[in-house]
């Protein structure tokens, strides 16, 4: 196990670079000019030329890309064009408010769609069935920020119960664990949940389905096993695959927020990464999308690490 | 006895300070700006015009101050940390400034001519130990005529300019000064300054979270007892998405935000929230290029161009929120004059100066043009271009659109009509700031700002034009200075040297129980008259 897990920590290792090359390379390519955003529109030419200076933007690319590596493995991420703060700082810190609107998501999403799914596959092509797989699909596909402007309209503007925007009354620096600011994650945290929920029981239904079909299950019920620990097995054996689709939807839950807490103003990552593609902002830009997608890489990680534990069928060397 | 005595006491220490906190207390205002963080904090500003209106003027004060007292009229210059300044008449590039007395910044550091000197340094003098190039990309551009500076003692300032330029008052309104010694008690480190600044403004930067909030307390000790805040604290909030703006309004997560959304504004007034609106000076225009072979250097097709839009039309489209161009500064500008040229709707006065050209039904002029989605001050730039589109169609004039991102927008007009960038298009949509003589008319047409050295997108180069930016820069008496600034707007109009198009009215939207403000026909406000209900 442990030769396994350190397998995958070296390939891990390629990708990294990998996707600090197209990181670096992909916001090369958009049109715009980072300094858009740190000076006046009629700047002269003269001054934009030294303020590119200061930044280093007037290097070659491959210059400016070995620079960037050079402090990355320093552990220095630059500073972001448009504020003139770390990125590090910036990042990380929008990333715990992500994390934390992602996980609230996944808490509410998982349990809600394993709990479909597994009602679904049990109860196959029965009315329930029928049911959930409508609640699947809409899940899926009602795009995710209208939804969220509706329960704003909804929750926020007509009835006044929930904050449509923000981490907080003083910001995501002050949070705590109190209805204050948790009230704020709700309506953010709901909208985001609704495509995993539909994602994970149509998964959990087709794979519980699937299994519920088999010799062995009919083989437990003749043992004279309860129907309760037939449907542990049957988890069990389902739990491997709907582990690496939920693994894969945790990832995508936080970086794939951007139009979530555009919407809600949630001071996450997508928000940072919109901001940043809107003012060029590229050493932020960079520094987002490698750690986001350095978290995608680590979060596939952890799911094969899980999955082996899990399920001895899988056997790794 | 005594415990009578003692109860009435109480009783009136308790209403007495009822009474005071009813006086002194007036609320939060919390503002949800369009801006997506909170504008550098330093003293001089990003984040454009929304920059300067939340964190620059607010905590910082300028040698000389736009007037924000009056919604009636257009803005004009007024003393700031100067009281006043002349020209010498012997020699018309050294100007004397008399530095107000008694000013202290909310460290309690006094404002000094040599502190004006060292924030000059600060963004001129790029081997100054404070020189801070975030504050010089930003301010150094809005001070062109200046060469040196000196302090002749603590409250005289002489600046000697590059060449005799009477622009240099609207120039200074740009450049904030900020606190030499809290810089120097803050390790000589902007970083930490940007944290706890200190300007002369009247409001005090109390705290900040950078992309989410910033808090702003009133500093009581301001130089101008008429402008001292009357609130308790202001609260500016970045909500760059609109419908997230226009939601937290509705749900009363903040009191005031700017530029809603037309097409919210309904439901805002709706539920009794009130529109706040007025005309400033900002254009919304098609920059023509002059280049040989542009057909837009036929006076003819530029007039026949002006003449087939329908600027009320436009308006429903816009919720009421523009003023229908008149000429390329809004109708209300000191310096709009009296064109010869009406700009109006009249398609058949187009269709003839078209036909007069050369153009008709069988031979449409066809033109191709620069446009963006969105953008800063573009309003609803792509159903508006349409609409042009569909009004120039309808006297001859095909419109193909080139459509680029804001951001890439921004390039192509500091590239000019000349780039190979632009692919041939032959105007940009482009919208203006046109507070000043500077921004308002020369940087657009002067032959020595042609682009990519200048904002001169469309390379005009016209020798009268030229002698009467000459002339606005050389006349120092502000009276005979707007004589000339007329005289060339009017040139503008009857020349028909842009397509004018209409002005934008700032709309902010705010709660009922806002009361006191007053909006000034100015990209920056005044928060100081405001309470809350």
């Amino acid at each position: 196990m442990f030769a396994y897990f350190l397998r995958r920590l070296i390939l891990v290792m390629p990708v990294a670079f990998g996707v600090s090359v197209i990181c670096f390379l992909l916001v090369q390519i958009a049109p715009g000019d980072p300094l858009t955003a740190i000076m006046p529109v009629d700047a002269t030419a003269e001054e934009q030329a030294a303020m590119r200076a200061v930044y280093g933007l007037d290097k070659p690319l491959p210059v400016q890309y070995a620079i960037w590596v050079a402090k990355l493995a320093q552990g220095d991420m630059g500073r972001s064009i448009a504020s003139g703060r770390p990125v590090a700082g910036e990042v990380f810190g929008a990333v715990q408010n992500s994390l934390l609107l992602a996980l609230s998501a996944a808490a509410i999403a998982f349990p809600i769609g394993i709990f479909l799914g597994f009602l679904a596959g049990y109860f196959r092509d029965t009315p329930i069935d029928r049911a959930v797989t409508a609640i699947s699909i809409a899940g899926v596909s009602v795009p995710n920020y209208w939804l969220g402007i509706v329960l704003v309209i909804i929750f926020s503007v007509n009835l006044g119960w929930l904050p449509s925007m923000g981490a907080g009354p003083g910001g995501s620096q002050d949070w705590a664990w109190d209805w204050l600011h948790m009230r704020h994650l709700v309506l953010p945290a709901v909208t985001l949940a609704v495509v995993p929920i539909g994602i994970v029981a149509r998964t959990v239904r087709a794979l519980a389905g699937d299994i519920l079909t088999m010799d062995f299950v009919q083989a437990l019920y003749a043992k004279g096993m309860s129907r309760g620990d037939v449907l542990r097995h049957v988890a069990r054996n389902a739990a491997a695959t709907a582990l690496s689709v939920m693994g894969l939807q945790l990832g995508y839950l936080l970086g794939g927020s951007i139009l979530i807490e555009t919407v809600f103003n949630w001071p996450g990552s997508g928000f940072l990464l919109s901001n940043a593609i809107f003012q060029r902002d590229l050493p932020l830009l960079q520094g987002t999308i490698l750690v986001l997608a350095l978290f995608f890489v680590a979060m596939n990680l952890v799911v094969d690490v899980a999955q082996a534990a899990i399920d001895p069928r899988i056997k790794r060397t | 006895m005594i415990r009578l005595k003692d109860s009435l006491a109480a009783l009136a220490l308790t209403v007495g300070m009822v009474c005071a906190q009813g006086a002194a207390a007036q609320g939060t205002l919390r503002v949800g700006m369009t801006a997506s963080d909170i504008p550098l904090t330093t003293g001089q500003t990003d984040q454009g015009g929304e920059g300067m209106r939340f964190m620059g003027y607010t905590v910082y004060d300028s040698l000389i101050e736009w007037d924000l007292s009056s919604a009636d009229k257009p803005s004009v210059l007024i003393p700031g940390l100067a009281t006043e300044w002349m020209v010498d008449p012997d020699d018309k590039t050294k100007w004397t400034f008399k530095i107000r007395e008694g000013v202290t910044f909310h460290d309690g550091s006094p404002f000094t001519a040599q502190v004006a000197v060292w924030n000059f340094d600060k963004l001129l003098k790029d081997d100054s130990e404070q020189y801070d190039s975030r504050q010089a990309a930003q301010g150094k551009s809005r001070i062109p005529a200046v060469a040196s500076y000196t302090a002749i003692d603590d409250h005289t300032l002489e600046i000697i300019t590059k060449s005799p330029d009477a622009t240099l008052p609207y120039q200074l309104a740009w450049i904030l000064m900020s606190s030499e010694a809290n810089w120097e008690t803050l390790d000589k480190d902007w970083e930490k300054v940007a944290a706890a600044p200190s300007g002369t403004g009247p409001w005090k930067l109390e705290s900040f979270v950078p992309r989410e909030r910033a808090e702003l307390v009133p500093n009581a000790a301001f130089w101008d007892a008429t402008r001292v805040p009357k609130l308790d604290k202001m609260v500016l909030i970045p909500l760059p998405e609109p419908n997230a703006r226009s939601a937290a309004l509705l749900s009363g997560q903040v009191d005031w935000i700017e530029a809603p959304a037309p097409d919210t504004i309904p439901a805002m007034t709706g539920n009794g929230f009130v529109v706040s609106s007025n005309a400033y000076p900002h254009n919304w225009t098609w920059h023509l290029s002059r280049l040989e072979g542009s057909p837009w250097n036929d006076i003819r097709v530029r007039k026949a161009a002006n003449l087939a839009i329908d600027r009320e039309g436009m308006g429903a489209l816009l919720g009421g929120l523009m003023v229908p161009a008149k000429g390329f500064l809004p109708p209300s500008s000191q310096w709009f004059g009296t064109p010869d040229f009406e700009v109006k709707y009249d398609p058949e006065a187009a269709k003839a100066l078209l036909a007069e050209a050369g153009y008709g039904p069988d031979a449409p002029l066809k033109v191709k043009a620069l446009i963006s989605p969105s953008g800063s001050g573009q309003m609803l730039p792509l159903p508006m271009n349409e609409y042009i589109q569909q009004n120039l169609a309808e006297v001859g004039i095909e419109v193909e659109f080139m459509v680029v991102e804001w951001n890439q927008m921004i390039n192509l007009w500091r590239a000019g009509a000349a780039d190979a960038s632009v692919d041939g298009s032959q105007s940009i949509n482009f919208t203006y700031f046109i507070q000043d003589p500077f921004t308002g008319l020369i940087r657009h047409l002067s032959c020595d700002l042609i682009a990519p050295n200048g904002t001169n997108w469309g390379h005009y180069c016209d020798p009268e034009m030229q002698a009467l930016f000459d002339q606005i820069k050389t006349t120092f008496d502000p009276v005979e200075q707007d004589a000339v600034l007329k005289t060339t707007h009017e040139k503008f109009v009857n020349e028909a040297l842009f397509l004018m198009v209409t002005h934008d009215v700032a709309p902010r939207a705010m709660s009922p129980k806002v009361k006191g403000f007053v909006q000034a026909q100015n990209w920056y406000q005044n928060f100081s008259s405001i309470t809350m209900e």
